[in-house]
């Protein structure tokens, strides 16, 4: 391959061209607009569908969706969520919901941030919100228990509404006692 | 004033001297750290980004965090170097370019005060001779690292300065030919007479400019310390303090060339305008006076860092040629050049 190397003329080749283009770019780009984002200052907006921290969610009413049925710590890949999931005794506060979790808590360090536990939950129970910056002064401050995530998490508007319907139909048909709340 | 009064003249000009001293050292390195706090901010904006803002309004307080942390950090010795002049070079990078202040005058006077540190009849001769001790700060610095990158720094840092001293000299002899002494305040006094002296030898002028970039081992000539070929040349194997004193030394060398080049070729202290190029005679004159000193050093460091960004950095072969080819002979021909001129307008 052949590279053309042209022959400078005396001008070129007092350098001063070049340095005179040099300045022209330098000035040019003194004086445009800066590409830094002042951080805490101005933040960026996630685009949709951005996996963030996973937090449990509770519906309109206010019940956790969460049934313990431990998919999601079966799932996570780094073994990040641990549930306790409660004894045989019936809860008197969570009515015909079985088996609200009496303990879980997401080690926010090992999480990876994958979104597979919101993928395989069949309650609808856990999802990856937008927070991004998560901070602690310890490490133990980072393990995220279920009160902070259920807090985090907020209402997620349910439209099937599963157990108030299944309550509903068992008090229309009269099969079962029905706990009362 | 009573207690001054009782001391011998020999005393008093020593007390004197000590204040300028002190005076000038806490200038330089005040200068120092915002020299490096502008090269930050400058080379961010000429690259489509903003430097350091936090620290302090718009990132004035800077130096001090860096200060601190160059007091804090861990003083690491490999063990492979040669401890003697490990330890030494920095010291022999620092010292020579702060002496080189000692014959700049800053101001026309203060007072009954001149305000420069020593009036030497051979200023600049002197100038010359300390710059030329600085080539051995980095050649020690490269020769006791015992590792390969520092080593080719020092190598290549001593070839090129010691060229471009060759150059630097001559560039300036035809320049004191017209003024008729070696003395820098002469020099000043010829410039406040008649025009800037850029005007009479434009061509010394950017001999020195260019000499002067690569004695401080600036881009384009940056080939000791070339962080992308070296990883950091001669000072590779330095940390926090000794590291500090090199960064500092190249400042220094950096001011101290601006404050020459100023002194030489821009007229020091003098303004063509209100008649500033007369030494002054109150106090807020005196002011004045090396407040536009420090302004046109200002206005030089900031072509320093201008042109570290604008041009790339030479290759060895390319700048040795300049340096003993091109120069050398442009020189020359400029002082045979002022010399005829002088001979025919006598």
């Amino acid at each position: 391959m052949i590279v053309n190397r042209k022959e400078l003329n005396l001008w070129e080749r007092l350098y001063l061209p070049a340095v005179i283009g040099g300045f022209k770019v330098t000035v040019k780009h003194f004086f445009q607009k800066k590409v830094t984002m002042q951080y805490p200052e101005e933040k960026w907006s996630v685009p949709q569908g951005y996996r963030g921290a996973p937090y449990l969610v509770k519906d309109q009413e206010s019940r956790t969706k969460c049934v313990s049925c431990q998919l999601c710590e079966f799932v996570c890949p780094p073994k990040a969520i641990r549930i306790t999931p409660p004894g045989p005794e019936l809860n008197p506060e969570t009515g015909n919901v079985e088996k609200r979790p009496k303990e879980f808590e997401i080690d926010m360090l090992r999480c990876i941030f994958c979104g597979f536990c919101q993928e395989v939950c069949p309650e609808e129970a856990i999802f990856l919100m937008k927070d991004y910056a998560l901070t602690g002064e310890s490490r133990k401050e980072m393990v995220y228990k279920k009160e902070k995530l259920l807090a985090l998490g907020g209402v997620h508007h349910d439209r099937i509404m599963k157990w108030k319907r299944k309550e509903t139909e068992a008090e229309k048909q009269e099969a079962f006692p029905v706990a009362k709340e | 004033m009573h207690l001054f009064d009782q001391l011998s003249p020999h005393q008093q000009f020593l007390l004197i001297s000590f204040v300028k001293v002190a005076c000038v050292f806490g200038f330089t390195m005040t200068m120092f750290a915002y020299a490096v706090m502008a090269e930050r901010r400058i080379s961010a904006f000429i690259q489509n980004r903003v430097g350091p803002n936090r620290v302090g309004p718009l990132g004035l307080l800077q130096p001090m965090a860096d200060g601190i942390k160059s007091f804090l950090k861990e003083d690491f010795t490999p063990d492979h170097v040669r401890k003697c002049y490990f330890w030494l070079a920095p010291a022999v990078t620092f010292i020579p370019a702060y002496l080189s202040l000692a014959v700049i005058p800053f101001g026309s006077r203060l007072g009954a005060e001149k305000m420069v540190i020593a009036d030497l009849n051979v200023g600049v001769l002197y100038t010359f001779g300390i710059v030329s001790l600085g080539v051995y700060g980095i050649v020690l610095a490269g020769y006791a690292s015992n590792s390969k990158y520092p080593f080719l720094g020092g190598i290549r840092a001593s070839a090129q300065m010691i060229s471009y001293e060759i150059a630097m000299g001559m560039s300036v002899v035809p320049l004191f030919m017209l003024v008729g002494s070696l003395n820098l305040s002469d020099v000043i006094a010829y410039q406040a007479n008649g025009a800037w002296l850029v005007f009479k030898q434009p061509l010394a002028f950017l001999i020195f400019l260019i000499a002067a970039f690569a004695e401080t081992n600036r881009l384009p000539f940056d080939l000791a310390e070339s962080e992308t070929e070296l990883v950091g040349g001669y000072n590779t194997e330095y940390s926090s303090m000794k590291f500090a004193l090199f960064f500092m030394g190249e400042y220094a060398n950096m001011i101290a060339s601006s404050a020459m080049m100023v002194t030489l070729f821009f007229g020091g202290w003098t303004l063509p305008v209100f008649g500033l190029d007369q030494p002054a005679s109150t106090l807020l004159g005196g002011l004045l006076h090396i407040g536009i000193f420090v302004g046109k050093i200002c206005v030089m460091l900031g072509l320093f860092i201008w042109v570290r960004w604008m041009l790339p950095r030479f290759r060895y072969d390319q700048l040795m040629d300049l340096g003993w080819r091109r120069f050398i002979p442009v020189a020359l021909l400029n002082i045979f050049v002022t010399a005829i001129a002088i001979w025919v307008t006598r």
